[in-house]
């Protein structure tokens, strides 16, 4: 379980407190300048908190070695930058430093499960943006972590790529996971999050299942805009009213 | 050991004992037995120390630059070899440049360099800025040092001193001794060790810095093995033969498209080709038929600056 316990953060979060699951798919969702990232970064042991702290079953993160706590959290910035243009192999396989191995079979699985393994000897640099994104994501999947926290995986992929990337992330939790997406697009957190979070002003506003948390009345409060879903649960289209 | 360091071990192995032949005096089999002294007393020491030097810019330049996420990065951009420089000055200043002092005064210059950069970029409280910070340290430590050396010129007691602090800092290897080698060989060694142990973490760093820290990456020891590593070798080159440029910055571009362009791929075999451009550039001032010896940290910027104008044109077209 990965918890925060009244995390605080300057003027970026605000007394956060949470209990995340394994095996399940957490959507990350908010306005911008709403604290996303910042809570995402917490989670992965990246930022220190001034209040408060995180819990990787139930012992503080900031106490753990850093190897450790690599192997444990997989993390996926937006960036995506690649420095250098190294083969896709090569980027993939630095998912394994933390363990300070090879892991051929681990390297290879998580191609084949992004369906990168025929990309392998290519620079980066010859990837599309979709393929780029599923060789980064390659790169967490090769260090096999317990939970797997990205910052926007979805945002500048086209629908195909968003539902591959999706499907790849759906089996992760499956195999007990966890799962923790910052999302923009609050249909894609509707039907495919299994619980979402909704952070307003580093505040947390709606922690439940997505029909809950991403109800109207929130929408209208956090977002500021009047809009309905259509559809059915799992097959939700949002439309705004002007 | 990767296809690049095998290519440029072999070329080592064969450019060392070329270059012993080759100077003022061309040696050739059946010379007088004098060739042996100027062997072992003059061009042995010159040569190993040239390997020492280079081996310590390329391994410096390719760590740094893979420390920045950018290949225009150079080691001379941080402040220690002006660090190193202004020591050394100092010591020509004050008129104490005895062949064990002036080093030592260079080393001082160095380590103070590495301490200040250290301090100044060693403890932040968002590790996002270390790497702002530590380039912007050393980019203010490189203009404070370069600004009291030449401070140091301008007050040179007198002509003598002036050329000597001048004419010292252009970077050279004639006559060197075996006692050069001594004090910068082990350093150097020592330097390419941390920069070696570096290659792991600079390897994360390609994903940027928060990815890099996600995978295990500590920020501060890796800012600690790169300042160690490159105060060790740039600092140790510039107290035995002064202001070497350019090295560890074109080495680093050169050796890249003949590897995995993984960072630490890199630095091995751009240690070995940074010895190699060293080597055969002290070969080629000392072959040169002019009546004082081009100054070899002239001869490496006359072809550096060239090509590192054709990187930025290259750089525009691409873009």
């Amino acid at each position: 379980m990965l918890e925060t316990r009244n995390l605080s953060l300057a003027d970026r979060l605000n007394i956060v407190t949470t209990a995340l699951q394994p095996g399940a798919i957490t959507a990350i969702c908010g306005p911008n300048g709403a604290g996303k990232s910042t809570l995402l970064s917490a989670l992965a042991g990246l930022l220190d908190a001034d209040v408060g702290e995180v819990l990787l079953d139930g012992a503080p993160l900031s106490a753990m070695p850093l190897r450790g706590r690599a192997k444990a959290i997989g993390y996926l910035p937006q960036s995506g930058e690649v420095a250098w243009d190294v083969s896709v192999a090569n980027l993939v396989a630095l998912g394994r430093l933390p363990h300070g191995d090879a892991g051929k079979f681990a390297v290879a699985s998580a191609m084949a499960a992004t369906a990168m393994s025929d990309f392998a000897a290519r620079p980066v640099s010859t990837l599309s943006g979709g393929e780029k994104a599923r060789a980064l994501l390659a790169r967490v999947l090769a260090g096999e972590p317990r939970w797997i926290l990205a910052d926007e995986p979805l945002a500048a992929l086209d629908l195909a790529h968003q539902l591959g990337l999706l499907k790849v992330l759906r089996a992760q939790a499956y195999g007990g996971v966890g799962v923790v997406l910052v999302v923009h697009d609050l249909a894609l957190a509707m039907n495919h999050a299994d619980r979402v979070l909704v952070l307003d002003e580093g505040r947390l506003k709606a922690d439940s299942a997505p029909e809950e948390a991403l109800s109207l009345e929130t929408i209208n409060d956090v977002w500021g805009v009047k809009a309905r879903w259509l559809g059915e649960p799992g097959q939700r289209a949002l439309v705004t009213e002007s | 050991m990767n296809r690049a360091s095998l290519i440029f071990a072999a070329l080592l192995l064969v450019a060392v004992p070329l270059s012993l032949l080759a100077g003022r005096v061309w040696i050739y089999t059946g010379m007088t037995p004098n060739a042996l002294a100027i062997l072992a007393e003059l061009r042995l020491p010159r040569a190993v120390l040239a390997v020492v030097i280079g081996a310590g810019l390329g391994a410096a330049g390719a760590a740094m630059q893979g420390y920045l996420r950018n290949p225009l990065a150079d080691p001379g951009l941080f402040g220690i070899a002006p660090g190193a420089a202004l020591g050394a000055v100092i010591a020509l200043y004050i008129g104490v440049a005895s062949a064990i002092l002036l080093p030592l005064f260079a080393l001082i210059g160095a380590g103070g360099a590495m301490a200040l950069l250290a301090l100044i970029a060693g403890r932040t409280a968002n590790p996002a800025n270390g790497i702002a910070l530590f380039t912007l340290a050393g980019m203010m430590i490189a203009s404070l040092a370069g600004a009291l050396t030449s401070l140091a010129i301008s007050l040179a007691p007198n002509a003598f001193a002036m050329s000597s602090i001048v004419t010292w800092l252009m970077g050279a290897l004639t006559d060197r001794s075996w006692a050069d080698v001594m004090l910068a060989a082990p350093l150097t060694l020592a330097g390419l060790a941390a920069l070696w142990l570096a290659g792991r973490d600079l390897d994360a760093m390609t994903l940027g810095e928060p990815a890099a820290r996600s995978l295990g990456v500590s920020p501060g020891r890796l800012m600690a093995l790169l300042v160690v590593g490159t105060g060790l070798t740039v600092g140790s080159g510039v107290a035995v033969a002064g202001i070497i440029g350019f090295v560890g910055l074109i080495v680093p571009h050169l050796v890249r498209p003949l590897t995995d362009k993984r960072p630490s791929s890199l630095i091995v075999p751009s240690a070995l080709a940074g010895a190699l451009l060293v080597l055969v550039a002290d070969v080629v001032v000392r072959i040169l038929p002019l009546v004082t010896e081009l100054r070899l940290g002239i001869a490496l910027s006359l072809i550096g600056a060239p090509f590192f104008l054709m990187l930025l044109l290259r750089m525009r077209r691409a873009a």
